[in-house]
């Protein structure tokens, strides 16, 4: 499984640098003879640096938005307009509509002043604000893949833990298999067949769920909430199958990692439960990759589920990014674009700021 | 290694696996680890070393199952996908010309029925291969050569350099891989080319990282301070040593690549953005999909494509992780 965070990959070296295992110390453990953490000068120092690298790669992806769309070969107007008679005058007031008539490097920097104010443009399709429409859509997707998040996080916590536990076992090697197998599945196709079979019905077996969209619209109240919670089931289902592999093996790799350590030894020696064993003083140690994939997974929050709602027709910013494709819609496929990054770096952010909370050695 | 170098690159190896992260840790034959004139009875070219260690390294890799499946089944995969023009015919894929009607349920003739064009699914399935692991094997060739080069030059020169080139790496690390793909694949052509150039170009981080800090390791190593008093440049140190050091390093992560980057495929087919005049599994679902296969429960159709990656990508997977913890035993996936 590739890592797809820095920190994490980050954090690994360190671990070997710093030879191997871990202190038998637990990170939320504060004795007397510990100096207390994070000192501050050097979180400041941290903190700065992260902060900066941030800005910087905001500030990146807000050129690459403008750079990667100049590149599109062909007019956005004439596209636009296909299909439909238009004139040479009506060309051309909708390209200075679109301040497409500005040499480039205007264009370049009337859009940074622009998205620096949060003005992200006009949707050709839906001739309306491009924040606008993200907004609109924003609050469906966040609490779809918000909950998907949370549930396979959690799963792949809980079953990444038992294996590692016990590996070697069958019971490893059946999580494993599964997780592997599940991950392999494209999700789309996983989304598809659950409709198929739990939508459309197979056989005697009539449909139990809905096949898209996020509520019937006739209710209110907590019929309200119950409803959506029923057009829920199936995209989350989705979401979660595909999605927990990586946390179980995360999670199981690093929990290995730690389960040859001498302070293991000692907690069992004083005559701990095993189940306090791992509980107490294992998984803590092992946590931090694992956490590192709950931040990843949160800035994926955005971007990650561009498929499943395109074929559950769920509302959110993932279908309208498809939609936005089929045009293509340039300047809602760009604003989507700075959002779904945005959101990863922000995640990312939020991911090395939480590291030296959950493991003082890093940012020392 | 030609011949002047003798066996020096690979003492190190049988030296000391400090970094853990070295190639297997296996004690060499006595003449090999001091890189002292080969003196004994049978000639010893670096070929009877490169054959030694490529039948330990198969004796290892024997040992896990999960690995020879992949393995075997890849196998399968890619001489079916050969041989699809003997084993299909050019008829299967054409529209104007279809042998059969269109959305037919499995029978003796079309085992897996007919798609609404009334081409044989399981022919157009073959055909999908090609596309699938063309695609795949690419993207992650052009991933990892870019990742391994990236990798190599910030490793070995450091200083300002790598601290410019690794934000680079850091800021596509960050990049939602899917969305950068498809944008790319959005704004340029329809091809297959456009599609291996939208994987290759998104994936390549992860593997930049990897092999930096396996330069790194290797870098401190004393035989590279050896090389570099005896007079070796840049460019003999990091193709004649750290490259070799690297490599299987880079087999794996080539490997594991390949299914992702099979996916990532299949995904952007499905969005409708590859080669429309190319027969593959993610297009046969978007194919699928247009056609009413979900609401009209045509499970034949959809299925096999769905099936097939999976099958793939999960060939791919076993042997990337089969291979890694022959590779580095210290990772620990394979425990």
């Amino acid at each position: 499984m590739t890592t797809t965070n820095p920190s994490v990959a980050r954090a690994h070296e360190d671990g070997r640098r710093g030879g191997g295992r871990r202190g038998g110390r637990r990170p939320g453990d504060r004795s007397s003879s510990v100096p207390p953490y994070p000192r501050a000068p050097a979180y400041l120092t941290y903190l700065a640096g992260k902060l900066s690298g941030a800005v910087v790669s905001l500030l990146a992806v807000l050129v690459t938005g403008f750079f990667l769309f100049r590149i599109v070969p062909g007019d956005p107007v004439a596209a636009m307009t296909r299909g439909m008679p238009t004139s040479a005058e009506q060309l051309a007031t909708l390209r200075r509509q679109f301040g497409l008539d500005l040499p480039v490097w205007r264009q370049f920097t009337d859009y940074c002043g622009r998205a620096l104010t949060g003005d992200l443009g006009t949707s050709y399709q839906f001739r309306q604000p491009v924040g606008e429409l993200i907004a609109q859509r924003l609050p469906a997707t966040l609490l779809l893949t918000g909950v998907a998040v949370v549930l396979y996080s959690a799963l792949g916590l809980w079953l990444g833990t038992r294996s590692a536990w016990r590996h070697g076992g069958l019971g490893d090697r059946l999580n494993t298999g599964l997780a592997l197998t599940l991950w392999s599945v494209p999700s789309f196709w996983l989304g598809l067949l659950l409709i198929i079979v739990f939508s459309v019905g197979v056989g005697p077996v009539p449909g139990l769920f809905p096949t898209g969209g996020m509520s019937s619209g006739t209710t209110t109240g907590p019929a309200q909430v119950l409803d959506v919670a029923h057009h829920m089931v199936l995209p989350v289902l989705t979401l979660v199958a595909v999605g927990y592999a990586q946390t179980l093996l995360v999670t199981r790799a690093s929990l290995l990692d730690e389960m040859g350590g001498d302070y293991l030894v000692t907690a069992r020696a004083k005559g701990l439960r095993d189940d306090l064993v791992r509980r107490r003083h294992a998984v803590p140690n092992a946590l931090l990759p694992t956490v590192t994939m709950v931040f990843i997974n949160l800035g994926h929050v955005a971007a990650g589920s561009i498929l499943v709602e395109t074929v559950f027709s769920w509302p959110g910013l993932g279908g309208l990014f498809y939609q936005a494709l089929s045009v293509p819609d340039l300047p809602l496929v760009q604003g989507l674009f700075m959002v779904f990054a945005g959101a990863m770096i922000v995640m990312n952010l939020l991911a090395d700021l939480a590291y030296p909370l959950l493991d003082p050695r890093v940012g020392r | 290694m030609t011949a002047p170098d003798g066996p020096a690159p690979s003492s190190g190896r049988g030296a000391t696996p400090s970094s853990g992260r070295g190639a297997a840790p296996d004690p060499e034959p006595p003449s090999t680890a001091h890189g002292a004139a080969p003196a004994p009875a049978a000639p010893w070219t670096p070929w009877t070393r490169r054959r030694r260690s490529a039948a330990r390294f198969w004796r290892r890799y024997r040992a896990h199952r999960a690995g020879l499946c992949g393995l075997a089944v890849l196998l399968v995969i890619a001489l079916v996908a050969l041989a699809a023009p003997l084993l299909v015919g050019d008829g299967a894929r054409s529209v104007t010309d279809a042998p059969g009607t269109a959305l037919e349920e499995p029978s003796g003739r079309f085992p897996l029925g007919t798609d609404q064009f009334g081409r044989p699914v399981l022919g157009l399935l073959v055909w999908g291969a090609r596309v699938s692991l063309t695609v795949g094997l690419l993207a992650a060739a052009l991933s990892v050569a870019i990742g391994t080069l990236i990798g190599v030059a910030a490793g070995h020169f450091g200083g300002w350099f790598a601290t410019v080139v690794m934000r680079i790496t850091d800021w596509f690390l960050v990049m939602p891989t899917l969305v950068l793909a498809i944008v790319l694949a959005t704004v340029l052509s329809r091809s297959v080319w456009t599609v291996i150039l939208a994987i290759g170009v998104t994936v390549w981080p992860t593997t930049a990282r990897l092999v930096r800090a396996q330069t790194i390791a290797v870098e401190s190593r004393p035989y590279i301070e050896r090389a570099r008093a005896l007079g070796g440049g840049h460019l003999h140190v990091m193709r004649r040593h750290v490259l070799p050091n690297v490599l299987p390093l880079v087999l794996s992560q080539t490997t594991l690549c390949v299914s992702s980057a099979i996916l990532t495929e299949a995904t952007l087919a499905f969005l409708g953005l590859g080669d429309p005049t190319v027969v593959s599994w993610g297009g046969m679902l978007q194919d699928a999909r247009e056609a009413g296969a979900v609401s009209s429960g045509h499970w034949w159709y959809l299925a096999p494509p769905g099936i097939a990656v999976a099958v793939v990508a999960l060939a791919f997977t076993l042997c990337g992780r089969a291979l890694e913890s022959v590779l580095n035993p210290r990772l620990g996936v394979g425990r």
